[in-house]
């Protein structure tokens, strides 16, 4: 029971870790930085590696980190030549620099013990058996302490930064004018963003890392409106994707990060799905409601705009309105019979006619 | 003027409505043939969306439009589009005389390639809006008013009766706009019907015989001298026009 | 005389690999003009991640290892993860980049998740997935080159039969809907040619890197040209010829992945194309800068000199 507990706490800090800065990077468009970083900081990550021999030694995530940050400024330096698009350029960065990577471990790791898999996928179950030993007892999974660590780090700079960071995100130019440098900010994050990537790599791997950073922030995105709300509810959609992502893979006894993965579009799509106001059953009920609604309005608006003109007479007429507006007839009939009920308009003879109601509600729209 | 003439564009109650924010609301508007018609309105007035519901680029919530008393769909080898400039990517890979015999692609049809007799009819648009110089220039490498001009060349081969033109004067230099001023008046001269999205109100008496006022709502629409009154743009307008009273 | 006969079958398995490599790197070069034209590079990177849940499922539905039935799993799965993209857009207030990434990793985490299942019940072998990530370029049969050379053939055939349709989508979408063509079925139609290039493409470079194929040839070309005829032809030649490098320079050197230096030689592509392209490298740029200044230079001393002799 203590290794379940254990993944899960790593896996929780981890989600927790990525979806903080994740939610800067997803309100400023920029979310495809981090799969870029996450591919490019190979290179560094294998160049640290042949220097230190261990995987999770901090020279190792300063270096990865170091390539991250470069990576963004190359992007960037290819889109200043304006000859290439941002998104061609990051297209272009990453696989350059993961091919780099991969040719470095094939050529001259052959049998260290740094294989592919563990880059691309990594492996969650491995991950508390290297364990954190001083003064002859142990005290946990070293890697629940680096992702603590990075979490740590990720919560102060959001904290004492997010201020600049709000202004930086909804507002670049202000900020700049504030004298805030934005750009200070945003290397700052994807300096962030880096060591969040590096640190995940041993858990999740460079691909699942990215649903780890755009998933919760997205499914808190359609929640709620508020950043700081935002940030919490990201925090806590993280831990969740974690935990029922493990307990799917211990049942079916599949890759742990993967079913993270999995619960992360599952619940993505669940809310997607239910959420209040901005949810598609909410879109698609009040777009019910409103159907009515609208016509009627229309309607009203259409008497309303021809009333006391000569053509009057024939744009009222109950009978020819489907034609007129190009309705259904059924439909016509349906509004019709609604605008009745609600004293909107009142039938004279085969005509119909705005009551003062009506007309109000015609003028009201009209202001608007 | 004979009784009968069907008009170029008849749009009657036309209500556009963007998801729940309705963009146009029940806007009647006749405009005969042979006419130079602005449509005039604040931002956010509707007057790009009118464009795109009489192109049928959107779907209207109720309403028609019909051309020459058709529906779009029938005439659309009669009718000449002229898009925002600002809508495409001026980096795309192509040339002046290239992006003009765009405009014979609907008379084409499908898979036919343009050929020599549409590069004549787009060498004779570009000599008529002055940049026959230019054919095989890059377009991201011409000035705003020189690709307004480009997109007019293209409208031209579309050799269309009725124009429709979002902002051709948007951004263009005085000698643009001059030169657009007088293709315009000159494709009147030969009984075309050419409506105008336009934002100078400065201009709309020098420029214009007929002009619509928009906001949301139709305010007014029908020759220039009876509709554009103070008492209609202050409607249009709303508060905003406080330099128009100082001009009248 | 038995060296020479291992020489020759070593050269045909070269040739075949090369052949297949430069197929694959033509078709993605040339599909994914469109694709960096339209400003949706990464797009083609979503795909071939989303791809891995299709070829999982195909698998377990059919128990076969056939390409084509892998290859048809995986073009289901990257277009509905296209589909998916789209309508996270279009309905909710999460942006493209968000929606792309989300797809990308998401689907591609559901494919592990299948993966290890497969896995679990002993009916494939580690393998599949290594080849699904990185490709196997270094194995593709005459049976292989045949099935890319007619599918892709079939990509870039539809391609020039729509080629004006195409381009006026790209370049100027409301235009092109004014004239009556219909927008959805092209915008549909463009995408299954870049869902085929990928699939395809997977084989030789795998999904991590499948987005390069697109992007750097394109990239390269439009530097050389202001024609888009010429820019796809041009897209093509350099997958080809990167494909073709790529091979041969991982056949001779020995612990070289075949996709990585395919990826890496598209890189060079670009990157001596963005500095040394006429017109629009940057080499070229600042030559032309710098005689600029220097003609101003001689204009204002000429200015001057006519100037101080009037004064004279």
């Amino acid at each position: 029971m203590h290794e379940h507990l254990d993944i899960q706490l790593i896996a929780i800090v981890t989600a927790v870790a990525c979806a903080l800065p994740g939610v800067f990077l997803v309100l400023r468009r920029m979310t495809l930085m981090s799969d870029a970083i996450s591919h490019a900081i190979l290179p560094g990550i294998v160049l640290a590696f042949f220097l230190t021999e261990s995987l999770s030694s901090p020279l190792l995530i300063l270096a990865a980190a170091g390539t991250g940050v470069l990576t963004v400024l190359f992007v960037e330096l290819l889109q200043r030549t304006k000859l290439v698009k941002e998104d061609a350029a990051i297209g272009l960065t990453f696989p350059a620099l993961f091919s780099i990577g991969v040719i470095l471990i094939s050529r001259f790791a052959g049998n260290v013990h740094l294989d592919m898999d563990a880059v691309l996928l990594g492996e969650l179950a491995y991950a508390p058996l290297n364990r954190l030993q001083a003064f002859g007892s142990d005290l946990g999974p070293v890697s629940l302490y680096v992702m603590g660590t990075i979490l740590v780090l990720n919560l102060i700079f959001i904290l004492v930064f997010y201020k600049e960071l709000k202004l930086v995100t909804f507002d670049a130019s202000l900020a700049a004018a504030l004298g805030f440098t934005p750009t200070l900010i945003h290397y700052g994050l994807m300096t962030l963003v880096s060591v969040t990537t590096v640190g995940a790599f041993d858990a999740v791997g460079s691909i699942l890392v990215v649903a780890l950073i755009a998933g919760p922030p997205a499914t808190a995105y359609l929640m709620t409106d508020k950043l700081s709300r935002m940030l919490v509810l990201s925090a806590i959609i993280g831990s969740v994707n974690a935990v029922c992502g493990y307990w799917l893979a211990s049942l079916f006894d599949v890759s742990i990060a993967g079913a993270i993965a999995t619960m992360t579009l599952f619940i993505f799509g669940l809310v997607f799905l239910v959420v209040p106001n901005r949810g598609l059953i909410a879109i698609a009920r009040r777009h019910a409601r409103q159907k009515w609604e609208f016509a009627q309005t229309m309607l009203a608006i259409h008497l309303f705009n021809h009333e006391g003109l000569p053509e009057a007479a024939a744009e009222s007429a109950i009978a020819d309105l489907h034609e007129h507006l190009s309705w259904d007839p059924v439909f016509t009939t349906q509004v019709v019979k609604y605008a009745l009920n609600n004293r909107y308009v009142s039938r004279e003879e085969a005509q119909l006619v705005l009551t003062e109601q009506g007309r109000a509600i015609a003028q009201q729209a009209l202001v608007q | 003027m004979e009784a009968a003439e069907p008009k170029a564009i008849e749009v009657t109650d036309l209500t556009v409505a963007y998801q729940d924010k309705p963009v146009l609301w029940d806007i009647d508007l006749d405009v005969p043939p042979g006419v130079l018609l602005s449509i005039v309105g604040p931002n956010g007035a509707g007057k790009t969306t009118l464009i795109k519901a009489i192109l049928g680029l959107v779907r209207p919530a109720a309403g028609n439009v019909l051309i020459y008393n058709k529906p779009y769909e029938v005439q659309r080898r009669i009718v000449g589009y002229v898009p925002q400039r600002g809508s495409v990517d001026w980096d795309f890979p192509t040339n002046v005389l290239d992006v003009v015999m765009m405009g014979r692609y609907g008379a084409l049809g499908w898979v036919r390639r343009p050929g020599k007799s549409e590069r004549e009819l787009a060498m004779q648009a570009l000599e008529k809006v002055g940049m026959e110089a230019y054919t095989t220039r890059q377009i991201s490498q011409l000035s705003g008013g020189q690709q307004q001009r480009v997109f007019l060349a293209r409208a031209l081969v579309q050799d269309a009766t009725v124009y429709l033109m979002d902002e051709p004067f948007q951004g263009v230099d005085a000698t643009t706009e001059r030169a657009i001023v007088t293709l315009l008046q000159e494709l009147r001269a030969n009984g075309k019907t050419v409506v105008v999205v336009h934002h100078d109100l400065q201009t709309v008496t020098d420029y214009f015989d007929w002009v619509m006022l928009l906001n949301i709502r139709r305010i007014a629409s029908g020759p220039v001298n009876e509709t554009f009154t103070p008492d209609n743009l202050r409607e249009t307008y709303g508060g905003r026009l406080a330099f128009m009273k100082t001009d009248k | 005389m038995e060296n020479l006969s291992t020489l020759i079958h070593l050269d045909y398995t070269l040739m075949i690999v090369g052949i297949g490599a430069a197929l694959l790197g033509s078709v993605s070069g040339a599909l994914g003009t469109y694709a960096v034209l339209r400003r949706q590079s990464l797009l083609g990177d979503a795909i071939s991640h989303a791809a891995l849940p299709g070829i999982a499922i195909a698998f377990l539905l059919t128990g076969s290892k056939t390409p084509l039935i892998l290859v048809l799993g995986a073009a289901i799965a990257g277009w509905l993860g296209t589909l998916l993209i789209m309508s996270i857009v279009r309905l909710t207030r999460i942006k493209y980049d968000s929606a792309l990434a989300i797809v990308l990793s998401t689907f591609f985490g559901f494919g592990l998740v299948l993966h290890t299942l497969i896995q679990r019940t002993g009916n494939a072998n580690q393998a599949g997935l290594d080849t699904f990530l990185f490709g196997q370029a270094a194995t593709i049969l005459a049976r292989d080159v045949l099935t890319i050379g007619i599918l892709g053939g079939i990509a870039l055939i539809v391609m020039l039969i729509f080629w004006k349709e195409l381009k006026l989508l790209v370049f100027d979408e409301g235009f092109a809907a004014s004239i009556g063509l219909p927008i959805r079925a092209l915008d549909i139609l463009l995408t299954s040619l870049l869902v085929i290039a990928i699939v395809l493409g997977l084989q030789a470079v795998g999904a991590v890197l499948m987005s390069a194929m697109l992007v750097a040839p394109a990239v390269a070309a439009r530097q050389w040209t202001n024609r888009l005829r010429l820019m796809v032809f041009l897209a093509a030649c350099f997958g080809a010829l990167a494909g073709v490098s790529g091979t041969i320079i991982s056949s001779t050197m020995s612990r070289i992945p075949t996709g990585p230096t395919i990826v890496l030689c598209a890189t060079v592509v670009v990157g001596l194309s963005i500095a040394f392209a006429p017109n629009r490298g940057l080499v070229w740029n600042r030559i032309r800068q710098q005689r600029h200044r220097h003609g101003l230079k001689t204009a204002a001393d000429g200015l001057l000199k006519q100037s101080q002799q009037r004064s004279e």
